[in-house]
């Protein structure tokens, strides 16, 4: 009980410490912003204002405004098709005629008219539910739209924060899933920290009964919805919304805010910036910075606001981290900052060399004998075996084992193999092309994948292929120089299909 | 109201059966909509009654406005249909290029629809009717829980609507006869305006359901059924005076 009490206390007393109130930006950890109970500035001043409202990736300027004003928001949703991908299209569903819809900008305490116009050509009804508005359904049972119509409601901004907006119409999901979100930005009172650039990026999750990339008008896919396996995910509904001639610019010395939204449907963002380090994030989107973060979460449904220094020119790949998503679905943006480089900082490339590890060094010698000979045409079977067993022994025995005999039901044996007896030129095939799906080698069968070993020069190729045909009990035979650039030109025909 | 267009209906209908749409006979039985209508949890019983075989034309449609001038656009009373009713006719009785004889007529109000199906001494179907009609594929009058049936509507709501409407008619008819039920135009029922659905989907069977009255509060019972939820979504957000370039209708008659 004692301790109880103290602690008690202690807490008063830390309470009272910190409650003066100087005024600054960010409030402290003990102190809070009063939230919406605080957030009513009284009614609005002045002449009402009508919004600007911006496509992605931009974001209208601060409203600069000092008191609470009217603030009339007038957004238009649009059916249309566009490009998910190239040589992919969707039919979208838009607030404003773009994924994400149109970023909204205003100030905590102002009052917002919003006028919602659907399309007359749409063929569905619309609504809108912003999480900045305070009240049931923030605004999508006052806002349910048909074609061709129009719906106002009002609503006082009482919190400031990042917020997304989104339809809820039946059947929600699918709404959201083509592409019916996008940000209001409540600035608090003060206004954000003045920044030299602004952006606006949202990622999304995608759901096409087409495979990733498949050509054509590719429909909605409501299984793969509800089984949340995306077939796209995405920044700015489209893969290459920010890339090349789109992605984002900066300059050196300049400090970049990212405004980014994740509106779902399904996938929370692992959102990162790869070469970067966000100086500050609020994240969650709201009133509290957290400082020096690599990765920020983004809830579907939920936003943060990201803040970065450019010290180093270049190109900064902006990726969901849940990284097959950036790779393999799209979830990758680019922003491309320009200016002189910085060695102090970052040196760049300072070595590029061959790295063979241990067991590699002392047959090293054999490779440039190999590679000698080649050049001045007196290349013997040896010199290639020889070569060739350095360089197997660097790059190919990990899975297929120093003795060729692989790992059984895993990696398939090189030694007597009659995979290979059958045709000596996939040994260079494999090597440059690589192998995957089933395979049946010395009656057992295999189902992997061995990626292109492209990075292999054709010298080495030749090699290797000449040291496996002439190991392990296999028929011997012998790959050229010529031959592997030959194989390396060709379709991987020989490595496909083969049992 | 409903009397008098019955009463004109009457004049002049032998004029119409000649060139009105053909009628399919539906044999009517047990169904379970994918709605959930309070009174009837367990399902209702559709009766026997003939369906148009396809969505009323701008051709049939432009017979029914010259037969009856009270229904030409610029006549019929704000109050029955909207401005752009048939807005996308060139002239009050020439619908032109933009308007082909054969497309589904659409830009027609509720009210204009149920006058249209009077004058053909039918009426609109109800919701059930044209639900249990569109439950059906080319070979099973319930094809509801094949994921193909539902693809296809999908496949149709995933096209935008900025190109021409195609003519009515053109793909296979189902198993009870009737031609373009999806795909093609969203379609006025009778009792559209008691299809109270909330604006905001997410509040379906909460407490609020009971300020709707109509037809008993109704809430989806099928919540993976998204094709029908949108067809109601969308006939919930109109008012009956109320028209859009996608909605149009076909006509029902009860058999005696």
């Amino acid at each position: 009980m004692r301790i109880a009490v103290a602690a008690l206390l202690t807490a008063l007393l830390a309470a009272t410490g910190c409650s003066g109130g100087d005024g600054s930006a960010s409030p402290g950890p003990e102190a809070d912003t009063g939230g919406s109970a605080k957030g009513d500035f009284g009614p609005p001043q002045g002449e009402p204002v009508k919004a600007v409202l911006t496509s992605p990736p931009q974001v209208p300027p601060p409203t600069g405004r000092s008191a609470p004003a009217k603030v009339i928001v007038e957004l238009e949703v649009v059916e249309k098709e566009m490009a998910i991908s190239e040589g992919v299209t969707y039919t979208f569903w838009t607030f404003g005629g773009t994924v994400p819809g149109s970023f909204i900008r205003v100030r905590q305490g102002d009052t917002v008219e919003f006028h919602l116009m659907n399309a007359p050509d749409s063929k569905m009804p619309h609504n809108i539910d912003l999480h900045g508005v305070t009240g049931p359904g923030g605004g999508a049972a006052s806002s349910f739209t048909a074609p061709g119509h129009r719906s106002r409601f009002t609503f006082k901004a009482l919190n400031a924060g990042l917020y997304v907006y989104h339809c809820a119409t039946a059947p929600v999901g699918m709404h959201v899933a083509n592409g019916m979100y996008g940000l209001i930005l409540v600035e608090p009172p003060e206004g954000l920290p003045e920044v030299d650039r602004e952006y606006y990026v949202m990622q999304g999750d995608f759901y096409t009964t087409g495979r990733y990339r498949e050509k054509g008008l590719q429909p909605f896919d409501m299984e793969k919805a509800i089984d949340e396996h995306p077939t796209y995910v995405l920044f700015n509904g489209a893969e290459g919304a920010l890339t090349g001639d789109k992605a984002l610019a900066a300059r050196t010395g300049e400090r970049v805010r990212l405004y980014v939204g994740n509106g779902g449907p399904n996938l929370v963002s692992s959102f990162h910036v790869i070469g970067e380090i966000f100086d500050k994030v609020w994240f969650e989107g709201g009133s509290r910075f957290q400082e020096n973060v690599q990765t920020t979460l983004i809830p579907a449904g939920g936003a943060a606001m990201a803040e970065f220094h450019i010290e180093v020119p270049g190109s900064y790949m902006l990726v969901d981290h849940s990284i097959f998503r950036a790779f393999n679905k799209g979830a990758l943006a680019i922003l491309k900052a320009d200016g002189e480089p910085n060695l102090a900082i970052y040196s760049g490339k300072e070595v590029d060399e061959v790295y063979l590890g241990d067991r590699a060094l002392p047959n090293l010698e054999a490779v440039s004998q190999a590679a000698a000979a080649a050049k001045s045409g007196e290349l013997t079977l040896q010199q290639q075996v020889d070569a060739g067993k350095a360089l197997f022994a660097g790059t190919c025995s990990t899975c297929h084992q120093a003795d060729g005999k692989g790992l059984e039901g895993v990696f398939p044996p090189l030694a007597k193999s009659d995979y290979l007896a059958r045709d000596a030129r996939r040994v260079p095939s494999v090597i440059l092309h690589g192998l995957t799906g089933k395979l049946t080698v010395n009656g057992r069968d295999y189902d992997s994948v061995m990626p292109p070993m492209t990075q292999l020069t054709d010298d080495e190729v030749a090699n290797i292929s000449t040291y496996v045909l002439n190991s392990w009990g296999n028929p011997g035979g012998r790959i050229s120089k010529a031959d592997a650039a030959a194989i390396r030109a060709k379709a991987p025909a020989a490595a496909q299909g083969a049992h | 109201m409903r009397s008098r267009w019955a009463a004109c209906a009457l004049a002049t209908a032998a004029a119409f059966t000649a060139t009105a749409s053909d009628w399919a006979s539906v044999p009517g039985g047990p169904f379970k909509s994918a709605l959930r209508y309070e009174d009837a949890p367990a399902g209702t019983e559709v009766a026997d009654f003939q369906l148009m075989q396809a969505p009323v034309t701008n051709g049939e449609y432009l017979e029914f406005v010259r037969a009856h001038p009270e229904w030409r656009r610029g006549r019929a009373p704000i109050a029955l249909a909207e401005a752009r009713y048939l807005s996308h006719w060139e002239h009050d009785l020439a619908p032109g290029p933009k308007a082909a004889r054969e497309q589904p007529v659409t830009w027609v109000s509720w009210f204009a629809a149920n006058a249209y199906c009077e004058s053909q001494r039918a009426r609109l179907p109800t919701w059930q009717e044209w639900e249990y009609v569109a439950a059906a594929d080319e070979t099973r009058r319930d094809a509801r829980a094949d994921p193909a049936w539902r693809e296809r509507i999908l496949g149709w709501y995933a096209r935008p609507s900025t190109e021409a409407l195609p003519a009515v008619g053109q793909g296979p008819p189902n198993a009870f006869g009737v031609k373009d039920v999806h795909g093609l135009v969203w379609e006025w029922v009778d009792d559209a305006s008691a299809l109270l659905v909330s604006g905001d989907d997410r509040e379906q069977g909460s407490a609020d359901r009971r300020q709707f009255c109509g037809a008993g509060a109704l809430a989806m019972d099928d919540r993976d059924n998204y094709a029908i939820l949108m067809r109601v979504a969308m006939l919930s957000s109109l008012g009956a005076a109320d028209a859009t370039g996608n909605l149009g209708f076909r006509c029902a008659r009860s058999l005696p």
